[in-house]
């Protein structure tokens, strides 16, 4: 490696890269996006296969005959919830007995950190009511979870009657080798977050619960199953859990494998396959499906009652019942026996899932995209940050190399000193900020309530707003008190360290959460490589606050509408864009999801640093 | 004589048929050479000294034995079957000098490695599934899901871990099951929850191993040989009963054997060696019924009775009806008189008595297949008065809390248990957040041992007395750390986990009835198990079920990517940062032009300092 220890050609290699930074950086950002754009075209990605042995050649026969039992069992709770005006707990717990199984029930409360608009709840109490059918012969060691939501309107009920028709016919069979626990939850995600923290025994949300007084050893796999009408015409897989978690691939594999066998229509992200890849129609749909899978995932929340069980390595995804009125139709006997073969393999495993990857987007359900294919655009993207801060610390280096005589000795000391302060100052301020905007809001909102007129959710987010925008204003006078004027050295150290920590940040966030760090990157990467103190001052402050992390979270809310086939209006964007954030404090309160402190405490006064250098004097 | 003969060829012809069904590998060669082997001296015996043969002729020989089935329906509507089988001999097999090479009932394959090991107490037990005591009240004798042998031995034994070792050695091979596994990372020594439960006042626990195997699976391959040991193998008696695909087909399978020295008689004058076989299976009628509750014998094993072991003194199937005094609930067909009352495990029990040595219990179709219909819905169980659970809490795979959960449903009684726990060592127990609370006040065990583990050498071993207030749940909580493997120390399914045996729960429980102390008279075999000494408790041993961890895991499929990943780092990485530490730079002298360093050279010459 002389490359980089002959001290010649090294000085030639940085050379090239500072003479011709720009022109590689642009090919970076617009090669990162091309390859982006590029994983959603059909030869380019691989096909999905089952990697886990115990699953795939063992054939499983279905026989599940009672769909029209289990639809009578659905109106039957229907009924009974509405007389009770809610979870029918008596009843559920009757009749699981009937069915052979053990039957135990959990009451949780929760009060929210702030009224939840959009399903209307705040002060939270109910009760799941869990099911153990014990497996013959197995020391209960290990479950497989099989859930249906009860939700209060009138949707979900036939989820409730299939899996109390599926647990009467697994009752009967012999070859269980797992114990399999049929749940019922109330309040959809804050049941099951009450549920899981009460059968790892574990409280990390603040959640009120009764102890769960049977367990069966270490869960398996779960498969949460959502169907709102007797008829269904496709099923939907949905697989985004909680900080973009994803079950192992072998699950999504397994789903699509009895789809086939059985002949139901199957969906992701509520998209049919296309066959035609090499039609523009064709690679647009999958495009559409990636993006919508890359929009969940970046958001952080579960989608659905399967999201939370990836905290504790149990693999999970939840089946949704679509009815769209097609002509083809399926009814509850059919999806009996998907889910009776899913379990079926799902029972023989001897292993967790393990085999298959746990890192991948899917433009439909046959192709996937590995860890190992979309890294590089996320690679591509912040290799600019990188050549970018290689730039700086040249630029920076050049002046100290000049002043080789004893004189200059002193000087870079003081510059030095001057720096680390007209550094540290934005950074800490902007920080302080990011800790007023993940704090203040929830904290604030009764003296909000009491002086403005708004619900104590829209005072909620329209604080964050204040802050977020308040923000702007604050930290870019700061230098000037600590040294008067701002130098050029400064700025520059001031950005050097802004990059670099972007770089990081950007970095270990798309290690976790790809969506979410390649988003991030996506509007950040170039205000982070453009500003500069000397640029129109109104011009790029307009583009600044475009990229900036608040407006690439309303872009995404536009952008998901339009590909969901839902376009919105601007003032229902908005709006939209405000329930967002709600929810995203409350997923983060609720749940623990990781996004909102991640904007708030870390992006955001990224950022901060990154518009403070364009107003340095 | 010839009669003797007679059967035992017909014990030839049976036993390769019955092979055949539940082995079929080792039908001709093992199964009848054994069989052979047994009825030889046996028939010989027999022909010298007892010439009337039968029943009574058991009396004056120095072995005996005796058969039993029990059978409880429980309130789940499950039927719990357990057969007892025991043969007792006045012989000395821990004698020096003196080789006991004459056996008639007793195997001679356990003999010779009682001798041989001088083994003075062994309890072996294979399960397959978790005795569900909240739904079927306590069993009979009580096991732990997979294998469990806890050994005695005399007090003579110089290398007692070398004997343990080849004993379980042999056991497998006697038993075809991996008993070998088991090594000192998994045997501990009880101080006080294993007391001997036969004979003799031992009480130095370096003469006892205990060990468990969770993940043992239990199938015919073990059954097989079990069947082996009684006296009529399969071929009459209760016996007949077990086909493997009937006693497989069930919710619960258990079989044990229990070897110790008890009484020859009721004076206690000398001591006999005691054999005790038992299996215990549940059997779920929601599953093979229909949803019909009824049962026969010939629906849960596919056989009926048509006689009794020829060698047995005596043969007798109890069906409990203690819930049944005026025939309510059920009814028992063919129906008896004959009823014996017992206390058991503190509750008087009725049981209906057929005795197989009678003719008349076969009726006029020669042969006896009980049938029980339901007739209402069974009341509810009382709560068992001791019951316990356990499982692991926490999720990640750095750190974790097992809790152990001790139910005492006594409505005002008290009483100590003694836990047992045994956690092998990749699980590091931070022993210091050891507590236990009961209604949510602190509850200091009394007793408390404790042996740390030694990294792959020994488990961590816990015992502690401690006091359970009545109608209460006590907590015992203790929290540990997962170490890391070495990558060979996995198992070839690492991502299944790691088993952690059941926990055992020993316990004296206060009795509602008096226990019967009186060990002269003659009781069921079921009833004499654990020997009573006192007659307001009973003993009773629960065992909690097994834990399956999860350790971290590397990706084995991973080995060639992280060894390119890694080769690379290191030649890139290393090798140029090596090189930039190592090597040294200098400013480069421009070369003198030619005048000057001649010049120079005719300086040096001359002393004068050089241009």
């Amino acid at each position: 490696m002389g490359l980089l220890s002959d001290p010649n050609r090294r000085k030639a290699l940085t050379s090239l890269l500072t003479r011709l930074n720009t022109p590689i950086c642009v090919v970076c950002y617009l090669a990162g996006i091309a390859w982006f754009m590029g994983l959603a075209f059909e030869p380019f990605t691989l096909r999905t296969y089952m990697s886990e042995n115990a699953m795939g050649s063992t054939m499983v026969e279905e026989r599940f005959p009672a769909g029209e039992r289990a639809l009578a069992t659905a109106r039957e709770f229907a009924a009974h919830k509405r007389k009770v005006g809610g979870m029918p707990v008596e009843w559920l717990v009757k009749t699981m007995q009937a069915r052979g199984l053990e039957v135990f029930t959990q009451s949780f409360t929760r009060t929210l950190p702030f009224p939840d608009e959009n399903k209307e709840r705040y002060m939270v109490r109910g009760t799941n009511i869990y099911g153990i059918l014990r497996a013959p012969r197995a020391p209960r060691t290990e479950a497989l979870v099989l859930s249906a939501p009860c939700s209060p309107d009138n949707s979900n009920n036939q989820a409730v009657g299939l899996l109390l028709g599926l647990a009467q016919y697994f009752r009967s069979q012999i070859y269980w080798a797992k114990d399999i626990i049929f749940l019922v939850n109330e309040h959809d995600l804050i049941g099951m977050q009450a549920w899981l923290e009460g059968y790892h025994h574990t409280n990390i949300t603040g959640m009120d619960y009764t102890p769960l007084q049977g367990r069966a050893g270490s869960i398996q796999a779960a498969l949460s199953l959502e169907l709102s009408s007797d008829v269904i015409t496709s099923l939907d897989l949905v697989l985004e859990g909680l900080n973009g978690q994803l079950p192992n691939l072998d699950l999504a594999n397994l789903f699509h494998a009895f789809c086939q066998k059985i002949g139901v229509l199957c969906t992701i992200q509520g998209k049919l396959q296309r066959g035609d890849w090499d039609t523009a129609e064709g690679y647009t749909h999958a495009v559409q499906t990636m993006m919508l899978m890359v929009l969940k995932q970046a958001s952080g929340r579960p989608w659905g009652d399967h999201g939370l069980f990836l905290r504790y390595h149990i693999e999970a995804a939840s089946v949704r019942g679509i009815n769209s009125f097609r002509q083809y139709k399926t009814d509850a006997t059919t999806i009996g026996r998907l889910l009776e073969g899913m379990f079926r393999k799902l029972n023989n495993l001897l292993e967790r899932l393990h085999q298959s990857y746990f890192f991948y987007l899917m433009p439909s359900l046959t192709h996937f995209v590995s860890i190992g294919y979309y890294m590089p655009a996320f690679g591509l993207l912040a290799t600019i940050l990188l050549l970018r801060a290689l730039d700086l610390w040249v630029q920076l280096g050049t002046p100290a190399q000049v002043t080789e005589d004893g004189a200059g000795e002193v000087e870079p000391v003081s510059i030095n000193n001057q720096g680390v302060l007209s550094v540290l100052t934005p950074v800490v301020i902007s920080h302080l900020t990011g800790v007023a905007l993940y704090t203040l809001p929830v904290l604030s909102q009764e003296t909000a309530v009491e002086h403005f007129p708004v619900s104590e959710t829209e005072a909620v987010v329209l604080t964050a707003i204040a802050i977020y925008t308040a923000g702007l204003a604050l930290p870019h006078n700061t230098h000037r008190f600590i040294s008067g004027e701002g130098t050029e050295q400064g700025w520059r150290v001031l950005k050097l360290v802004a990059l670099l920590y972007l770089a990081v940040l950007l970095g270990c966030t798309a290690l976790i959460n790809f969506s979410l760090g390649f988003i991030l990157a996506i509007t950040l990467v170039p205000a982070a490589a453009c500003v500069t103190p000397h640029m129109p001052k109104a011009l790029t402050a307009l583009a600044m606050v475009l990229l900036s992390p608040g407006c690439t979270l309303l872009y995404c809310v536009f952008i998901f509408q339009e590909l969901q086939e839902a376009p919105v209006t601007l003032p229902e964007g908005w709006m939209l864009f405000l329930s967002v954030i709600s929810q995203g404090i409350l997923d983060h309160s609720l749940y623990g999801s990781l996004v909102y402190p991640l904007l708030a405490l870390l992006i955001y006064p990224c950022w901060l640093l990154l518009w403070n250098i364009l107003f340095w004097k | 004589m010839a009669a003797v003969g007679v059967f035992a060829l017909a014990a030839l012809v049976l036993s390769c048929k019955c092979d055949s069904v539940e082995k079929p590998s080792d039908a001709t060669g093992a199964g009848t050479g054994s069989e052979a082997e047994r009825s030889g001296p046996a028939a010989a015996s027999a022909g010298s000294e007892a010439p009337g043969g039968g029943a009574g002729a058991a009396v004056s020989l120095p072995d005996s034995c005796e058969e039993e089935l029990l059978i409880r329906p429980l309130h789940s509507g499950d039927i719990y079957a357990s057969f007892q089988f025991r043969t007792l001999w006045d012989t000395d097999f821990l004698h020096q000098g003196k080789k006991v090479s004459h056996y008639r009932l007793f195997p001679k394959s356990l003999g010779q490695v009682l001798s041989k090991f001088s083994v003075r107490e062994l309890h072996i037990s294979f399960t397959q599934g978790y005795w569900r005591t909240m739904q079927w009240g306590q069993p009979i004798v009580p096991s732990p899901p997979g294998a469990e042998l806890w050994v005695w031995f005399h007090n003579t034994v110089a290398d007692v871990d070398g004997n343990w070792k080849e004993l379980t050695n042999v056991l497998s091979g006697i038993f075809c099951a991996s008993l070998n596994f088991i090594d000192s990372t998994n045997t501990v020594q009880p101080s006080a929850s294993f007391k001997p439960l036969g004979l003799g006042n031992a009480t130095d626990h370096r003469f006892l191993r205990y060990a468990t195997l969770p993940r043992e699976i239990v199938c015919t391959e073990n059954l097989t040989p079990w069947k082996k040991l009684l006296p009529c193998g399969s071929k009459a008696g209760l016996a007949v009963l077990m086909k493997s695909e009937k006693l497989f087909h069930s919710s619960f399978h258990s079989q044990a054997v229990h070897i110790r020295p008890v009484c020859k008689d009721w004076q206690c004058s000398s001591t006999a060696w005691e054999l005790r076989q038992t299996l215990n299976v549940v059997f779920d009628l929601y599953t093979s019924g229909q949803g019909k509750k009824e049962w026969s014998l010939f629906k849960m094993f596919s056989r009926t009775l048509t006689e009794a072991c020829p060698l047995a003194s005596s043969s007798k199937v109890y069906v409990d009806v203690t819930d049944n005094p005026e025939g309510e609930l059920f009814d028992l067909s063919p129906a008896t008189s004959v009823l014996n009352t017992a206390v058991v495990l503190g509750d008087r029990r009725t049981y209906s008595v057929y005795d197989l040595t009678q003719k008349e219990t076969f009726g006029q179709l020669r042969s006896l297949n009980l049938v029980l219909r339901w007739k209402g819905e069974s009341g509810d169980m009382l709560r068992p008065l001791l019951h316990a659970e356990r499982y692991v809490a926490g999720f990640g795979l750095q750190t974790g809390e097992i809790h152990t959960l001790i139910y005492n449903n006594h409505p005002y009684r008290a009483f100590p248990v003694l836990l047992l726990d045994s956690v092998p060592w990749y699980l590091r127990l931070y022993i210091h957040t050891l507590t236990v609370t009961s209604k949510t006040r602190e509850n200091k065990p009394s007793y408390i041992h404790y042996q740390p583990s030694k990294d792959r050498l020994r488990p961590h071993l816990l015992e502690m007395l401690v006091q359970l207030p009545p109608h209460s749940v006590t907590e015992v909580t203790v929290q540990f750390e997962r170490a890391l493997l070495k990558w060979t120390e996995y198992t070839p399914d690492p991502n299944h986990g790691f088993y952690v045996g059941s926990s055992v729960i020993s316990a004296l429980v206060p009795s509602v009835v008096a226990m019967d102390t009186n060990n002269t008279q003659e009781r069921p075999l079921f009833s004499s198990f654990f020997p009573t000494k006192e007659e307001s408790s009973y003993f009773v041993r629960v065992y909690t079920e097994p834990l399956l961890v999860n350790l971290p895991t590397p990706d084995f499929s991973m080995p060639y990517n992280v060894i390119c990943l890694t080769c690379t780092v290191v030649a890139v990485g290393y090798g140029s940062f090596y090189n930039l530490l190592t090597r040294t730079f200098q400013v480069e002298e421009p070369s003198q032009p030619l005048a000057k360093r001649l010049a120079n050279v005719i300086r040096r010459i001359r002393g004068v300092p050089l241009l």
